[in-house]
């Protein structure tokens, strides 16, 4: 089983050993690229299928079915599709910039997989000293290209779908920062790797010691996916690309191959931030208990990655998108104080350590529920419940 | 509580998703091409020509009037005249059309012609897979193209074909009985005749 789990570690380093010392570094650098490259967009049209086959379920429909194996190669005709396509850019548009926002939307998710430990050994750039900074850093990156896309298109639908985003990621940056200090303070350590392999001590026995297994764990959890959603822009925070209200919003001028790099780059984003939750708060690539430790550390990684985008496709399939002011007012109203509440159960937890468990785990809910349900109250205070009259 | 009726919503689509596996009622998506959804009898596509019996010039029941053509919204129909006549159903002689093109590229489908017609020679077929390389002339359908027998209209329109077997074949009926009757008047009348300079001397 070890062979298993290391097999694509085992198999660079026979690739590595085949060139002179001097070339090693490289190569060992370039496999991993290579690696990257290959299995994120992979994934990427793979999730696309997927996504279009179960929302078409949610909603009654069989979805793509005729290219391929029930339909699973629908991607592949959609990328030769996009790529024949005629590549327009506007006479208005400053054509440097717009020639450059899609790749600056797609290479810092592609950069920041470079820190994401995707099974046991398994990261392209181990930053002891750093990771989850540069991780959050190059995600940020994102807002830049897309601001350039709605800016250099000249177009005013452009020019709002890219406000809209930037508003939006700068105020989700913050819960999603936010949410993951907690682990931080925890762990002790901003490299990825070592926050994975904080997370493999065993409870009672046989359960893991994820940190989502903790009070604060599971309510950053929360915290962060919400946040992270919105980051990735996707449904129900998807109002930077309302089709219905701003046609696509920042690539409304977009076509062809340019088009299809900014789903890319969506979905290389959702990825990456949904592989930074998993390593923060989902154990990285540990099994949930210890006696399913026989299953490869990357299938397991692989396997909570695809659990994930279930949750994702099944949340785009349920809720309506928002409105500005309810994002906005989510954002800063209910998910920063929220943070900064779990900041504090945090620090609590770390501190009442000689405590028993059901104490300490009392107590942190205790502090999060009361927030939690003072905001309950103002909601409702807010928005008493509808009443229908001629509906049942 | 907030958050409640997320995960009521997210419980609804999963009943959704669930319920498009394991029930059919649910999923009423037919996958076109290879299954096909029995065809309506009021469903009605683009209009064709009733002809009685095998042979599809002769037993064409148009007698080009030329209403439909002047009735025709979107002007799609052509005809022209025969300069010779050919006996209908009833026995009389009748104009044909020499020429009867539809341009299925301008037809909007509305059904007047077949509305307007008092001969019950246009009626509505429900073929819709015409797609074509030639959009001029691969649309433009002419006489011997929207021929059709009446066996083809009875399958398509059972009510309807019925009820205008029905009419027409009392029509004919009645004309046999009123050319049985004139046939016999004129035999006694030329019977007479003969007589009839013998009796008034």
């Amino acid at each position: 089983m070890d062979a298993l789990d290391a097999i694509f570690v085992t198999l660079k380093h026979l690739v590595v050993g085949w060139f002179p010392a001097l070339l090693q570094p490289w190569v060992s650098a370039l496999i991993s690229i290579g690696a990257i490259l290959a299995i994120f967009p992979l994934l990427f049209g793979l999730t696309t299928v997927l996504e279009r086959k179960a929302l078409a379920r949610i909603q009654n429909r069989p979805g793509p079915n005729r290219v391929g194996p029930a339909g699973f190669l629908q991607f592949v005709a959609d990328g030769i599709k996009s790529l024949t396509k005629e590549d327009i850019v506007p006479r208005a548009a400053d054509r440097v910039v717009h020639f450059l926002a899609p790749l600056v939307v797609v290479i810092p998710p592609l950069l920041s997989f470079a820190v994401l430990p995707v099974g046991r050994n398994m990261v392209a750039l181990d930053l002891r000293e750093t990771g989850l900074l540069f991780f959050l850093m190059v995600g940020t990156a994102v807002e830049l290209g897309v601001f350039m896309a709605g800016w250099s298109s000249h177009n005013k639908y452009s020019l709002l779908g890219a406000m809209r985003a930037l508003a939006q990621l700068l105020s989700y940056e913050l819960p999603l920062l936010l949410s993951t200090v907690p682990v931080v303070m925890l762990t002790g350590s901003l490299s990825l790797v070592g926050i994975v392999e904080k997370q493999s001590a065993v409870h009672g026995g046989f359960l893991m010691g994820w940190n989502l297994f903790t009070p604060w764990g599971a309510a950053g959890a929360v915290l962060f996916f919400i946040a992270a959603i919105a980051e990735a822009n996707r449904s129900p925070f998807d109002l930077p690309e309302a089709e219905s209200e701003i046609v696509a919003g920042y690539f409304t001028e977009y076509s062809g191959f340019k088009f299809a790099l900014f789903f890319l780059g969506e979905y290389l984003g959702l990825f990456a931030v949904s592989g930074l939750g998993i390593t923060l708060f989902l154990g990285g690539w540990l099994p949930p208990f210890s006696f399913l430790a026989w299953i490869p550390s990357w299938l397991w990684f692989l396997c909570k990655l695809a659990g994930l985008m279930v949750v994702f496709i099944w949340l785009r399939g349920t809720l309506p998108r928002l409105r500005m002011d309810q994002l906005m007012r989510f954002a800063w109203q209910f998910l920063l104080p929220m943070a900064l509440v779990n900041l504090l159960v945090a620090g609590l937890w770390h501190f009442t350590s000689p405590w028993p468990v059901a104490l300490r785990w009392l107590l942190g809910v205790a502090i999060l529920a009361v927030p939690y349900l003072m905001f309950n109250r103002a909601f409702e205070r807010r928005h008493p419940q509808r009443t229908y009259r001629y509906v049942s | 509580m907030i958050g409640s009726g997320i995960l009521h919503g997210l419980a609804v689509t999963a009943k959704n998703f669930a319920g498009s596996f394991t029930d059919p009622a649910r999923l009423v998506t037919v996958g076109y091409p290879e299954e096909r959804l029995p065809p309506k009898e009021n469903a009605r596509q683009f209009p064709f020509l009733v002809f009685d019996g095998d042979d599809s010039e002769a037993g064409l029941r148009c007698v080009a009037c030329q209403i439909c053509e002047k009735e025709c919204p979107p002007q799609c129909i052509f005809i022209i005249k025969s300069k010779a006549k050919k006996p209908d159903h009833l026995g009389k002689p009748q104009l044909y059309p020499a020429t009867f093109d539809i341009d299925f590229s301008v037809c909007m489908s509305c059904q007047i012609c077949v509305e307007v017609c008092p001969f019950d020679a246009i009626k509505m077929d429900q073929e819709f897979e015409l797609a074509t390389a030639d959009r001029f002339d691969g649309l433009l359908r002419h006489k011997d193209q929207l021929a059709r027998p009446n066996a083809y209209f009875q399958k398509l329109h059972p009510t309807d074909a019925g009820a205008i077997d029905t009419l027409r074949a009392a029509e004919a009926e009645k004309a046999r009985a009123a050319a049985a009757v004139k046939a016999a008047a004129t035999a006694s009348e030329s019977v007479k005749p003969p007589a009839a300079p013998g009796s008034v001397p």
